[in-house]
């Protein structure tokens, strides 16, 4: 280094601390040696914010925040501006890509038991950032004023009319307006630009947990270095470089082959200009909130089914305390904890899936009993958090089984028996599973942690 | 990790295999083959789209000029040929009707069609165009098979001719019997013949498809650059890891 700049660096570390900031955050920060896959989507989510907000920035000089100009100032910027076309495409994927490292991100936290202690306030800090996340979406996506962007947001804030005796009076004020209109557009656009700000939250203080889920500064040397631990920088910011070019060439393959990806990150429909006297035959949020929209649909009572998909959200923030299990990683956990996860996953899959289709009511079947199976993987996982006796086990199946059979009882009628005995049979099968079979096979013990990483 | 990403695509694919499969199989034979770089299929597009739709219809976030240039035009071949009313050559292509009396008129204001082809896809304009038929009880005596009672006369009729619809009876699931059209057959001759018909209307939807996303062209062009940009900076990146992870362990 030249004295030159030894002399700069000096000078600026008198007054900030630059050289502390560097060793504690990337020389001298020890993670754990055996990082896989699962691990790059920390780093890349913070790729994503940044590529979110000079996308953002840009688009802004341009953008008008007016009913009767919004939908025309986008097609200005993708014709008119120059590369326009590009930052609008980058922005409106950015919202998506977003969201699929965000999901693989928490999908993490959950195989690796990540947000166990001493992670817990860590893991709300990333669902605090979650929320904020979807509610910067949501706005956002009104923000072009397409026939989408109009209904989706009339159906979501009409959520807010189904709370008890304030809720007219809430949604009125929150959408400035008796429907949504150029009130809601411009408000919404001040505080989708405002919410950036909030996302920077430091998260750096207890260390990353990693696939073995074994604390690594439980082992340290003499120095105090942690023996399995390597430091971030280089190793792990040469790694994810890696991990980066690999997400932005997908990323690029989206922005400039397939924008639209099939109506998934942009919707046809959303090419017709907001119409506030034509409903769209069906309208659909976009993919990432469609798993609570299912949820949201699956009780056909509104003020239960908007209670039921806040409910959804609102239970992944008592994660920490809901799984007292001290096992953090999938890798030493039981079969049930495996399958227990995968149903989990599979049934997030499958309700996102159905938040786009018509509410036909094989799928309205559909989408309760797999709402049944995401609300059951908290219970069966606070279940596993020690072992339980055999008549405990009974009492779950008996009331669980229960509890869903009772609702079934309220809500069948003569055209719909068939469809509810079948859609029962879900529930069953996967209740008797995890808490009868247990007793006749070695499916329930979890394994033994090594001291060291593996 | 192949397990994941064979479950995601999965989704993804069975679900527009799904979305696809609600139009009849007949209707769903009108395939659109667009190709936005076939510059003289663009022009004769514009043409016929002057002449036939901008009557009503107008493409409000497209200019003339831009357009032009992008399908090969220069701005005296545009003023001489595609400029009919008082409109400048930077104006917006926007069509002379009076959009309050054409709802009179039609009971439906024309829609813009800047972004048709995107809001809708190009098979459906396609076929939009192609499966008018004749029906009495239409105050337009037509009708359409691809978006039934449609407000919007056949424009189109002196070159295709008059189409009949032949119907089927279907009984659905709950024993409800409807008519259903199965073909559509020429009944009265137009000024072209069926196949230089269904050019013509590629050829429009063609044109649609570009003013919907001008930028396709150059967006594809660039994008392989990035691409392989992001390969050899991959590449470089995972040498670059697997010298300095060398020397743990």
């Amino acid at each position: 280094m030249s004295s030159k700049l030894q002399g700069l660096l000096g000078w600026i570390d008198a007054r900030f601390p630059l050289l502390k900031v560097w060793e504690e955050h990337f020389a001298k920060y020890y993670a754990p040696k055996n990082f896989n896959f699962w691990y790059f989507f920390g780093s890349l989510a913070l790729v994503v914010l940044v590529i979110q907000i000079f996308t953002g920035i840009f688009l802004t000089m341009h953008y008008k925040p007016d009913a009767n100009l919004a939908f025309a100032s986008i097609e200005y910027i993708m014709r008119d501006v120059e590369f326009g076309w590009l930052i609008r495409y980058m922005h409106a994927t950015g919202a998506s890509a977003f969201f699929v490292v965000i999901y693989l991100h928490m999908f993490r936290a959950l195989l690796y038991g990540s947000f166990k202690k001493p992670r817990e306030l860590l893991w709300l800090f990333g669902m605090v950032i979650y929320v904020v996340l979807m509610a910067e979406a949501f706005m956002g996506y009104l923000l072009p004023w397409g026939q989408m962007s109009y209904w989706g947001a009339q159906v979501i804030v009409n959520l807010f009319s189904t709370i008890p005796y304030v809720g007219e009076d809430l949604a009125i004020w929150i959408r400035g307006d008796f429907a949504v209109s150029d009130s809601t557009l411009t408000r919404f656009f001040a505080f989708h630009v405002f919410l950036v700000f909030l996302h920077i939250v430091s998260l750096h203080a207890v260390g990353s947990n990693n696939p073995d889920g074994i604390e690594i500064k439980e082992n340290k040397n003499a120095d105090g270095v942690p023996l399995d631990g390597i430091p971030f920088h280089p190793y792990y910011t040469v790694k994810d470089i890696v991990g980066l070019a690999v997400f932005l060439f997908f990323f690029s393959l989206v922005v400039f082959y397939m924008p639209e990806l099939g109506g998934y990150f942009l919707e046809h429909s959303n090419f017709i200009p907001a119409n506030p006297l034509v409903t769209p035959d069906h309208i659909a949020p976009l993919w990432y909130f469609t798993p609570f929209y299912s949820i949201l649909r699956a009780i056909p009572d509104t003020g239960g089914g908007a209670f039921a998909m806040l409910l959804a959200l609102g239970i992944l923030f008592f994660l920490p305390w809901i799984d007292q299990n001290p096992i953090k990683s999938i890798r030493y956990r039981s079969v049930l904890f495996k399958v227990n996860l995968f149903v989990f996953v599979l049934s997030f899959f499958v309700l996102g899936w159905l938040g786009m289709r018509a509410p036909v009511p094989v799928y309205s079947e559909m989408a309760l009993r797999f709402s049944e199976l995401y609300f059951l993987y908290f219970v069966i996982l606070w279940f596993l958090s020690r072992p339980r006796p055999k008549l405990i086990s009974y009492i779950y199946f008996v009331s669980l089984l229960g509890v869903i059979t009772l609702y079934d009882f309220i809500r069948v009628s003569e055209d719909t028996q068939v469809l509810v005995l079948i859609g029962w049979l879900l529930p069953f099968f996967f209740l008797a599973f995890m808490f009868l079979l247990p007793m006749f096979a070695n499916i329930s013990e979890d394994k033994t942690v090594p001291e060291r990483l593996t | 990790m192949n397990k994941y990403i064979t479950a995601i695509f999965f989704i993804v694919f069975s679900s527009q295999v799904m979305a696809a499969s609600k139009t009849s199989p007949e209707l769903a034979k009108y395939v659109a083959y667009t190709d936005i770089s076939d510059q003289a299929s663009l022009q004769r597009g514009a043409k016929y789209f002057v002449n036939y739709c901008l009557g009503c219809h107008s493409l409000e976030h497209a200019s003339y000029e831009r357009t032009g240039r992008d399908i090969g035009l220069t701005n005296d071949l545009i003023e001489k040929n595609l400029i009919f009313t008082k409109n400048k050559i930077t104006d917006k292509i926007i069509s002379a009707m009076d959009q309050q009396e054409a709802e009179q008129w039609l009971l439906a204001k024309p829609p813009d069609l800047t972004l048709v082809a995107r809001a809708r896809g190009t098979d459906w304009v396609y076929s939009y165009l192609m499966t008018f038929y004749k029906d009495e009880n239409r105050p337009t005596g037509v009708n359409n098979w691809r978006y039934p009672n449609t407000a919007m006369p056949h424009v189109l009729l002196s070159l295709q001719g008059m189409q009949a619809a032949n119907f089927v009876n279907t009984t659905d699931e709950d024993g409800i019997t409807r008519k259903e059209i199965q073909s559509l057959s020429l009944i009265q001759d137009g000024s072209l013949t069926s196949q230089e018909y269904s050019i013509a209307v590629q050829d429009i939807t063609n044109f649609l498809s570009y003013t919907a996303e001008p930028m396709q062209l150059e967006r594809k062009s660039i994008g392989f650059w990035v691409l392989l940009f992001f390969i050899i900076f991959g590449l470089l990146g995972y040498f670059l890891k697997r010298e300095f992870w060398k020397d743990l362990h």
